[in-house]
């Protein structure tokens, strides 16, 4: 059947089989790569994206149930040109090594840090314990996001920067 | 802070400080290209059909509903293979392993048939398709059973084969220690087992196999952490000419020794490939990469430790059954079979030490060297640590004082333990005492004491551990014959920009960031004007890969090495420059400087510039300043550490939680402290994962209990705690820069640490030994007081 | 990784349409919530349905709110929904300490109570939660409802009386003053499925019980409750020598099989520790000692 999905502010309409799980459409039909899959049963995170605002396990939601909604992925991050200020937390406090659990850490941050601006490590750890990382030990990635956190409150003090967090 | 100009970096003194990693730029993006990422032109998708049974005889495989697919493109089976000669390939322990089965299937999960299909979703639905008949067999799953009489015998396709026996293997003075033991005030006896598990790193195995059928050249996209021996494999076992096989190791979503060995599926792509023409896409789900790749561990060991009745330690011996699974794949250096199991003596002075370990088949999969073991020496330190902790129960002594009594000293080093390593450098009591320090021993000893007061069970755990890294050198070191030495090639460019090609593979271990910081270190200049690359066959050099924590050792040991080539040609170009000998200059401040005088000094840009120009150049040097090493090193690095772990038991429910937990490694140099640190952060969280939830376990019949994170469990942000980290700095003494290996130290010293600290909390009950797992059941058994026997579910 | 096998779609744009097509497409027809029960298993093929009635654009069953002295809860919230609201939690606190441990906070967003109560897992918190609540299901029909007890809502494992073309569509429970509740639950991990779980409600006059509820999941309780316990507990003193006993009773009825989370003697064990400690906090809640 025909879907069209807005991911990261752009329409795509697309014709696909109703088995089809979203990681996939937007893996292999949008070409957008930056979204992983890491296991069967839904328990790694690896593939969280928004869906209306809300992050979801994509692998377990179907590219139909997203028809005529919103979506937002790693790529859509960053706004104009400008690493969001969790995208620059997790490469200042090294969140990442491998890089493959990177996406869907950051979106779960992002989505925090709109709703809670100043978390304490204990929230951050509950927002992500739904999500595995096999190379960080979890500590950095804490340490990344209250960057983010931090650097977005004296972005907001300084009149807004580019650390301006997603309305 | 602007986008695109880049990520901000601090500087120390030199290039060596926690600069920030080069890699992240495309990583934070979404822009990292892993295997699964890419996408070829006319591209096929393959999907293996796996054995439901551990062990069973094939009767017959019906593969034509499947070839009716409109949308499969071809089907595999062993039979196909056989005529090829590739239904068997060897393993890393010279052995050999089924692509595909033909006779029979020996582990559940084991690859049956392959189907190539015209999309992902379309092979998985034409896996439904193919019928095969299986005829069960009696499986041997307890691997205490393996060696029984009437056992079945697994591997009937080895001529000659009368049982379930792979090979003995012994290391140290076998009169020695019994000498030792017979004299002892006291001994102890404890039979442990590390059980087994995976390293389920979060990206799966898979491959991209493109075969051109016009040039003859097969390129390969692979999650591989040795591409240079994937690519002699390939030649080797496809019977493929070497120079026509590019192998591409894109980025990796962790590695953990589960990407180290040639898997059946990626055969499968490459032969598919092959028949259809057109590029083949495998990648594994998850439960494929639980049930049939690369485990780790399942040495089933008992441990001995002979002692003063005052508490000085004399002498260690164990005897380890190791279960190998249906194809001995277990990926170590050819001479050791077990591994470096043999260096279980730790870290204390001893008079005697003496090991042998038994190999044995079960009806699982093939594996037993991976997820961060250092070829076995997460078994060997769990060992002596434990036993360590039991001398403490046993003699009512301290288990920080217990051990601060029998380190090694300092002036000990260079140290040959009784088996025959020589530990290069160490301070260790130096090291436990940081770590005490830093935990407030005695004040966590005395709210213990009150706590148990008021029945409340704390623990404090201690694990001590001495690590070899840097496989090795080559006479005494190989994989497959090729000798474990590597290459690093480097390139100067006219404007004095450097490209370094290394042969290790990183797989998140931000080689990119500190491979340019040893060249820069040596070559003076900023870490920014070095690119490094590496996992491509076709750009860099020869070598033996990424594991067992040899990247620095061996990897960065070459890389400063051939820095220092390229320095040394500098120099002769330099003094042709500065119309000086080459003994008038002295490196200064990143320059060639003439002695005495700053004013006359040269960059290295300068030089290369120098290097390509008109410049007259003297003999020794041909035009640029280009070098390459192959770097072979003279023994491997010992880095160790001290950890201690304090946790919290619920007694009425058997939940551990670990409240802190306290670090101190010694890794020597360290290039970049903040990679360092996330090195030890993520082997740590493994420790978590093992000492507390993880096995993959199986039930009588051979089915595998572990094949889904729901069952194999991962450790979260919850049961991860804000790890303490302290160091010292103690430098190999062989190394070029000093530095020694740590991505696995962490995964080596965890678990010990918190196994000792839960049973410590658990003294009170009497409660000497459990295995881990030590999950809220196991442990509440082993209050009750009868422990579990972890690795075989109860029926 | 795993992918589910051909299924067709149709998306429902009310609860009659949904009931509709429901009956159009028979029992092969599979409802599709937040489908975090539904879809895993799918990938797992451990179910095909022939075709999927997506009924997540009925916002009209999303909701949580009193009603004629019940809290009345809409099958299509998902758990975040009834974690975050204050409603629920002031008067059953036993739903935020359940939600707080069930799945991980990703899950919840999208999985749905009354997808979790449908799905029927043996081992589902909320099935002991409701339980413990003695809630009612409320169950939709083409040309009616019809109300069905929590206890009797359960055949077995993975199945309830929601027949083919109906629908869940609403859960209820009766707010009684007096009392309050909890939830105890032992896991391997965050977000683990539980070896054992204990909810407890409990119904004070002065200093006796004057009623109580348990509902015990993962270990093979009868209709996910402890009855028998409950029985005990109506009239007894509140001491701790009741609620030990109560445990000790609710252990002695529920039937738990060994498997890798444990064995059946430590789950029995488990049954009377929650069951105690769930009770217990229940109490200190209702004399307003604890939050």
């Amino acid at each position: 059947m025909q879907i069209t999905v807005n991911v990261n502010g752009a329409d795509h309409s697309r014709e696909v089989e109703p088995r089809l799980l979203l990681i996939h459409f937007l893996r292999d039909h949008l070409g957008l790569t930056g979204s992983h899959w890491g296991c069967d049963t839904s328990n790694c995170g690896a593939c969280v994206v928004w869906l209306d605002e809300t992050p979801v396990k994509s692998c377990t939601v179907l590219a139909v149930m997203a028809d005529g909604h919103r979506v937002r992925t790693v790529e859509g991050l960053e706004r104009h040109g400008e690493l969001d200020a969790v995208q620059q937390g997790f490469a200042e406090c090294h969140g990442l090594q491998c890089g493959f659990c990177t996406p869907g850490m950051m979106l779960t941050a992002r989505w925090l840090l709109d709703h809670h601006p100043d978390p304490s490590a204990e929230q951050i750890r509950e927002s992500i314990s739904g999500q595995i990382c096999r190379c960080t030990g979890y500590e950095n990635i804490v340490r990344s996001v209250r960057w983010a956190a931090e650097h977005a409150a004296a972005a907001r003090e300084d009149g807004g920067l580019a650390t301006e967090a997603r309305a | 802070m602007t986008a695109a100009a880049g990520l901000p970096s601090d500087r120390m003194d030199g290039a060596y400080g926690p600069v920030r990693r080069k890699e992240d730029a495309r990583f934070i993006r979404g822009q990292g290209l892993f295997v699964d990422d890419i996408q070829r032109p006319g591209m096929l998708y393959g999907a293996v059909l796996r054995s439901p049974l551990a062990h069973a005889r094939i009767v017959s495989i019906d593969t034509a509903a499947a070839l009716a697919h409109p949308r499969v493109r071809a089907v595999i089976t062993g039979q196909a293979l056989q005529h090829r000669e590739l239904a068997w390939m060897p393993t890393l322990s010279q052995d050999v392993q089924a692509v595909l089965a033909t006779d029979k299937v020996r582990f559940q999960g084991q690859e049956v048939a392959f189907v190539v299909a015209e999309d992902s979703y379309s092979a998985r639905d034409a896996l439904e398709l193919i019928i095969v008949e299986y005829e069960p067999l009696p499986a041997v799953i307890d691997a205490r059973k393996a060696l029984d009489p009437a056992a079945p015998v697994i591997r009937d396709d080895l001529a000659g084969r009368l049982d379930n026996h792979i090979f003995d293997w012994q290391a140290g003075d076998q009169a020695a220690t019994d000498a030792v033991f017979a004299a002892a005030d006291v001994v102890v006896t404890q039979d442990m087992l590390y059980p087994r598990s995976h390293p389920a790193p979060l990206e799966t195995c898979g491959i991209v196999a493109d075969m051109d059928r016009v040039s003859g050249k097969l390129t390969v996209w692979s999650t591989t952490q040795a591409p240079h021996v994937h690519r002699t494999l390939y030649a080797l076992v496809a019977g493929l000419p070497e120079h026509k096989i590019r192998v591409i190791s894109p980025d990796i979503g962790g590695g953990f020794g589960n990407k180290v060995p040639i898997y059946p599926g990626y055969l499968c792509a490459v032969v598919g490939s092959i028949l259809t023409g057109r590029p083949v896409k495998w990648v594994e789900d998850r439960s494929e990469n639980l049930m049939s790749t690369s485990f780790a561990r399942d040495y089933h060991m008992h441990g001995e430790l002979a002692a003063s009745s005052d508490g000085r330690i004399l002498g260690l011996r164990a005897r380890v059954l190791a279960d190998h699974g249906a194809f001995n794949g277990s990926a170590q250096p050819t001479k050791f079979p077990a591994g470096f199991f043999h260096i279980f003596t730790g870290s204390y002075d001893l008079r005697a030490a003496h090991c042998t370990v038994t190999g044995v088949y079960t009806n699982k999969a093939p594996g037993g060297v991976a997820y961060s073991c250092s070829f076995r020496i997460t078994e060997a330190v769990y060992l002596v640590e434990r036993l360590v902790d039991v001398l403490a129960y046993e003699l009512g002594m301290d288990a920080a004082e217990l051990r601060m009594k029998n380190l090694l000293r300092p002036e000990q080093f260079p140290y040959t333990c009784p088996t025959g390593w020589e530990y290069d450098s160490g301070d260790y009591p130096r090291a436990l005492q940081l770590a005490m320090d830093m935990a407030g021993y005695p004040q966590l000893r005395r709210e213990q004491a009150e706590k148990r007061a008021r029945g409340e069970h704390m623990g404090i755990g201690i694990s001590f551990f001495t690590e070899g890294v840097g496989a090795g050198p080559r006479r005494h070191m190989d994989i497959l014959g090729l000798g474990m030495a590597d290459g690093a090639d480097l390139r100067v460019h006219p404007t004095g920009k450097v490209v370094l090609a290394i042969s290790c593979q990183t797989q998140g271990q931000g080689h990119e960031t500190t491979f340019a910081q040893i060249v820069a270190q040596e070559l003076g200049m900023s870490s920014d004007d070095v690119e490094v690359v590496h996992g491509d066959t076709d750009r860099t050099p020869f070598g033996l890969g990424t594991y067992g924590s040899r990247s620095t050792p061996v990897s960065g040991a070459a890389a400063a090495m051939v820095a220092r080539k390229v320095r040394e040609r500098a120099r002769i170009v330099g003094a042709a420059l500065l119309e000086v000998g080459p003994a008038d200059l002295e490196w200064e401040n990143g320059r060639w400087q003439v002695r005495g005088d700053r004013d006359q000094a040269k960059t290295i840009a300068e030089i290369a510039m120098a290097a390509h120009s008109s410049l007259e150049l003297p003999d020794g040097v041909e035009g640029h300043l280009d070098a390459s090493t192959v770097y072979n090193p003279p023994n491997l690095t010992y880095p160790f550490g001290a950890y201690i772990c304090v946790t919290d038991v619920d007694a009425g429910t058997g939940e551990v939680k670990i409240r802190r937990f306290i670090a101190v490694d010694d890794c020597g140099v360290r290039i970049n402290p903040m990679i360092v640190e996330g090195q030890i952060h993520g082997g740590l969280a493994d420790g978590v994962g093992m000492a507390l939830m993880q096995v993959m376990a199986f039930d009588a019949d051979g089915n595998c209990l572990g094949g889904s994170f729901m069952d194999y469990l991962m450790p979260t942000s919850m049961e991860c705690p804000s790890w303490e980290l302290g160091q010292t700095v103690t430098p190999s003494p062989h190394h070029p820069i000093g530095a020694k290996g740590v991505g696995e130290s962490a995964t080596v010293g965890s678990p010990p640490a918190i196994v000792n600290s839960v049973l410590d909390a658990l003294r009170p009950f009497g409660v000497r030994h459990a295995d881990m797992p030590l999950t809220p059941a196991n442990v509440w058994c082993a209050i009750q007081g009868h422990p579990v026997r972890t690795d075989l579910a109860i029926p | 990784m795993q992918v589910p096998a051909y299924v067709e779609y149709e998306k429902a744009t009310s609860v009659q349409h949904a009931l509709a097509l429901l009956a159009r497409f028979g029992p092969e027809a599979r409802i599709l919530a937040g489908g975090h029960s539904l879809i895993p298993m799918m990938k797992l093929r451990l179910v095909q349905p022939e075709t999927l009635v997506d009924i997540n654009g009925l916002r009209e069953l999303s909701y949580v709110k009193v009603t004629d002295g019940e809290l009345r809860i809409g099958a299509l919230t998902r758990h975040a929904q009834l974690l975050d609201s204050a409603i629920a939690g002031r008067h059953f606190a036993i739903l935020h300490d359940a939600e707080k441990v069930i799945a991980d906070p990703i899950v919840r967003n999208w999985g749905t109570v009354g997808g979790a109560l449908c799905q029927a897992d043996p081992s589902e918190d909320l099935s002991a939660v409701f339980a413990a609540l003695k809630a009612s299901m409320v169950i939709q029909q083409a040309d009616g409802s019809r109300t069905v007890p929590v206890r009797d809502f359960f055949t077995g494992p993975y199945a309830t009386v929601v027949a083919p073309g109906e629908l869940l569509t609403e859960i209820r429970v009766v707010i009684r003053p007096g009392g309050s509740s909890a939830y105890a639950k032992v896991g391997r991990r965050a977000g683990d499925w539980p070896v054992g779980a204990a909810g407890a409600a409990i119904w004070l006059a002065g200093d006796t019980i004057a009623a109580a509820g348990i509902g015990l999941t993962a270990v093979g309780a009868r209709h996910f409750a402890a009855a028998e316990a409950e029985e005990f507990l109506r009239g007894a003193p509140v001491t701790e020598a009741s609620l030990r006993r109560a445990g000790e009773i609710a252990a002695e009825h529920c039937h738990p099989s060994s498997d890798q989370r444990g064995p059946a003697d430590y789950k029995r064990h488990l049954a009377s520790e929650l069951t105690i400690r769930a009770l217990r906090r229940a109490l200190r809640r209702a004399r307003g000692q604890e939050a």
